[in-house]
């Protein structure tokens, strides 16, 4: 390489904003072996069948092979609508292949790789018709509220706002829309994405899928206008209220208050006495904060106490109103809400390995959200170290141990899948006996 | 004479039972007699070919008339009133009896219109579909109960026990969203009352949502529309199976000439005249483009770069103004390089482009963004689309209005629509400062505002312009 090339391969990295460096061992040999050892693909299977791979009468046996697959090649290659009837034809297609993504679509009405065939008729009938609810929480949406990193940078300062996305969302899921088949996974760089698989929630079209999405949407800013939260009305909706005191505030008080240094200069906090619409109160926080009194305690807390026990002397519901929007602000999930709306849009697999920083794309248990480091998850090459180290394992023998993956495995299979099976049988069955009773009244009329 | 049953009912003869069973239910219970139709079935009715037309072109301006005020941002009580008005004023008939008939039939001749290509379903389903919530809206409560009572829906007034449970989290929403709390509810699946759901305006428990009496119209134009929606697949079938060819003479002229001259011009052909070289972009975009496109165009020179959202609204009007996906491609890889490379552009990008021009994936010709769809989006950080006056604070929306050399007066008079929340009459006022001329039509559409101003430029009176 000339010197001039490795110039511009630099530069290339640094306007991008990303850390573009692979990783030791990010290379198609290493997820070949990933893919034959480790990748969970039956259980994978499985999952995305929903029961229909059974031998109940009521299973739906052209239920996974219409199923969108799209594979992502080392050379960019985009594969799309490719489609598997079984595990095994997955399994070979992807050990094959070695796709360095793997994108799960939705169930197409008819087999996604036939569909021009179908097309011909005039009649355009290939169309989406059961999807996962699925949300996708980036962090470098959060950008102007953390000053630790920044674009697809994360690390333990800034991750606690992936925390509360995924506590107010996935309790809201289950309490106020009664789901119970939620899977979060750790995205492999700067997120999180959840799928919610129950019945209810596959079938629910683009119209109730957005009106979800924008049930959990508070944050309205975009880059032309400055107020980004606005809560509306005398109350807070029963959801935000409970978001705001079982969550938000005590992440925003306790966590990022500090860890941000929300308060710190005076740049920080004029970001703060902006959404303030008193003047009289912002002039005084303002003299008080620019004559700075040097202090022991932490002064991003002083200085929250002292707005707080401002705002809250004043007369008028709007003041208190001030509080939770700031905390709302900083705290509150940002979803990406396109990729909710629409039954055909893709997202990656959960197990896949992110090729930018070789994370493989774990499961979370969210009752242990609170735990996950994302720059300790399990790497690609930290998997092959520990499955060289192991010894030589034959094939198909599963009795490889030790790394905190096989943790990941038995959750996503435990306490995702097992249940979700369980009540997917229980489903078939019941819609079925209703279908054959329904056929045997409409005989004996 | 014709009948419309006979049209659109042949192959279901037991809809025509659904018919009688509906009339009857309805003037069963008391005075409450609804003028409502649910439309359910083509009614057995002989009508006049020139009744026809007319009543589907009195109609058509209802509707109209009715997207027009969606697309100025009109308040629920603004377009309250104006549904009311269109109404009145086109919808009467010299005999009383005969305006129940009016009704009935012309919405199923422009059913019949309207059921041709998903573009125009999705417009007149959305159009019935507000004229139906602003009726239903204007009926008084007993009537009201009445017409939810025909739907037949299974949903249980929420018992006195259970209301006592949940009572606080039910006065607490009502509080939020400003609303006298009501004291019957009903217990409904939330997935029936989707837009009660997007508003946060119910409170929602295990799956069910709690709506207010005063909400049940929510329920009712929910089953309205999916209702309508799966009829007019239906229609299609039978249109392009059946009708057309047999009502050839007679029938499907006047329906297809229908359609076309009232939803104005279909943007998604661009226009002849105009071949837009790459050279002259520059010089275009500083005189004709409108000010939300001129402001992606500026994003994109200085960041040489636009999240997905700005790139198919600028995309698809540079497509609509007819830009070829060659010079399109070549365009936005000239933007984008600098940022991104010119290898990555052409991973990750050129896809999406070749996508807009139907070129990948499900090959759709996509359509240029309507100022209604503009104004409805929801850019979120990073995003520049969206509808200035309506996305930008006022602060940037002055600033920028500045840089197009809109004036003090002009300048006063944009924002004052704005405040009001007229984003298009603004975005009229600016193009009338920007040109010196009137625009009398308003601007609907991104493409018509380009191609107003390209007429204004070239015609041969205008020399002091380029």
């Amino acid at each position: 390489m000339t010197r001039e090339e490795v110039e511009n391969g630099r530069d290339y990295m640094l306007i991008d904003g990303e850390d573009n460096a692979v990783p030791d061992g990010f290379n198609a040999d290493y997820l070949k072996v990933y893919y034959g050892k480790l990748f969970p693909c039956a259980d994978m299977f499985k999952w995305l069948s929903y029961g229909n791979d059974g031998k109940h009468p009521g299973c739906d046996q052209s239920y996974s092979g219409r199923r969108e697959f799209s594979f992502t090649l080392d050379n960019d290659i985009y594969l799309r609508f490719q489609s598997f009837n079984t595990a095994s034809e997955l399994e070979n297609a992807i050990k094959e292949k070695c796709p360095f993504k793997i994108d799960i679509g939705p169930v197409y009405s008819v087999d996604p790789s036939k569909r021009h065939a179908y097309s011909q008729g005039g009649d355009n009938i290939f169309t989406p018709v059961e999807r996962e609810l699925v949300f996708d929480i980036d962090i470098s949406d959060y950008d102007d509220v953390r000053y630790c990193c920044s674009g697809a940078d994360v690390c333990l300062e800034c991750w606690p706002l992936m925390t509360v996305a995924i506590k107010v969302i996935d309790t809201s899921l289950r309490d106020d829309f009664g789901f119970s088949h939620i899977l979060w996974v750790y995205s492999g760089r700067r997120g999180v994405h959840c799928w919610v698989c129950d019945g209810k929630a596959r079938r629910l079209n683009n119209e109730q899928r957005a009106a979800i999405a924008d049930y959990f949407r508070v944050y309205k800013g975009n880059e032309n206008s400055n107020k980004k939260v606005s809560l509306m009305g005398p109350a807070l909706h029963p959801f935000l209220a409970r978001s705001y005191t079982d969550v938000l505030q005590g992440y925003f008080e306790k966590r990022l208050l500090s860890s941000q240094n929300l308060f710190l200069n005076e740049e920080r906090f004029e970001k703060i006495l902006e959404m303030i619409p008193d003047e009289s109160i912002t002039s005084e926080l303002r003299g008080k904060w620019l004559s700075n009194k040097r202090s022991k305690e932490d002064i991003n807390v002083v200085r929250w106490e002292q707005l707080k026990h401002l705002l809250s002397s004043k007369k008028g519901q709007g003041h208190r109103r001030c509080i939770e929007e700031i905390v709302f602000s900083f705290t509150y999930p940002r979803l990406d809400m396109e990729v909710s709306k629409h039954m055909n849009h893709l997202l990656k697999a959960p197990f896949c390995v992110h090729p930018k920083t070789g994370r493989v794309c774990i499961p979370i248990d969210p009752n242990k959200c609170d735990e996950l480091d994302p720059t300790a998850v399990p790497t690609l090459s930290k998997l092959i170290g520990d499955l060289n180290a192991g010894g030589f394992i034959a094939e198909g023998d599963n009795e490889w141990d030790g790394t905190s993956f096989v943790q990941c495995v038995k959750y996503f299979k435990e306490y995702f899948l097992d249940p979700l099976l369980k009540s997917c049988k229980e489903e078939i069955e019941t819609s079925y006996n209703a279908k054959v009773k329904q056929s045997r009244n409409s005989i004996s009329w | 004479m014709m009948s419309v049953a006979s049209l659109l009912n042949r192959e279901n003869q037991n809809k025509a039972m659904e018919v009688v069973r509906s009339q009857r239910k309805s003037s069963l219970p008391n005075d409450a007699v609804s003028t409502l139709p649910l439309y359910r079935s083509a009614p057995p009715l002989e009508v006049r070919l020139e009744d026809f037309e007319f009543y589907a072109i009195d109609r058509l301006r209802v509707l109209k008339g009715i997207s027009d005020g969606l697309s100025r941002g009109k308040k629920p009580d603004e377009m309250e009133k104006l549904v009311y008005d269109l109404w009145k004023e086109n919808m009467r008939h010299p005999q009383a009896s005969e305006v129940v008939n009016k009704d009935i039939i012309s919405h199923f001749v422009l059913r019949l219109v309207y059921c041709r290509t998903e573009e125009l379903r999705k417009w007149f389903l959305s159009m019935e579909t507000t004229l139906f919530r602003h009726r239903f809206l204007h009926e008084n409560p007993e009537v009201q109960k009445a017409l939810f009572a025909e739907f037949d829906l299974p949903y249980k007034v929420v018992s006195r026990a259970e209301y006592e449970t949940v009572k606080d989290m039910l006065n607490q929403v009502a509080r939020s969203i400003g609303q006298s709390t009501d004291a019957i509810f009903y217990k409904v699946p939330f997935e029936e009352v989707p837009e009660l759901v997007a508003g946060r305006r119910v409170f929602i428990k295990e799956g069910n949502a709690y709506i207010a009496m005063s909400q049940v119209v929510s329920l009712v134009v929910t089953q309205f529309r999916s209702h309508l929606s799966k009829a007019l697949v239906l229609t299609n079938r039978k249109w392009t199976s059946m009708i057309r060819e047999q009502e050839k003479d007679r029938l499907t002229p006047i329906i297809e000439a229908l359609s076309t001259s009232y939803l104005g011009p279909d943007y998604s052909q661009p226009t002849k005249h105009t071949d837009i070289s790459l050279k002259d972009i520059d010089q275009i975009a500083k005189s004709s483009f409108p000010l939300c496109m001129h402001h992606l165009f500026g994003k994109l020179r200085e960041d040489h770069h636009l999240k997905h959202g700005g790139r198919m609204q600028l995309g698809l009007f540079l497509k609509g103004m007819g830009l070829k996906l060659d010079d399109a491609l070549a365009f936005w890889k000239a933007e984008f390089s600098p940022k991104v490379g010119a290898e990555r552009f052409d991973k990750e990008y050129a896809y999406s482009i070749r996508h807009n021009y139907g070129k990948e994936g499900k090959r759709t010709d996509y359509t240029p963004y309507s100022c209604q769809k503009i104004i409805s989006s929801t850019p979120g950080v990073g995003d520049h689309h969206g509808c200035p006056y309506r996305h930008f604070s006022e602060e940037n929306l002055r600033a920028a209005l500045t840089r197009m050399g809109v004036g003090n007066r002009a300048l006063e008079d944009v924002l004052d629509k704005v405040r009001n929340r007229h984003y298009q009459l603004a975005c009229t006022l600016t193009f009338e400062a920007v040109h010196g001329s009137s625009c009398d039509a308003g601007i609907n559409h991104p493409n018509q505002y380009y191609n107003d101003s390209r007429k204004i430029l070239e015609s041969p009176n205008n020399s002091s312009n380029p």
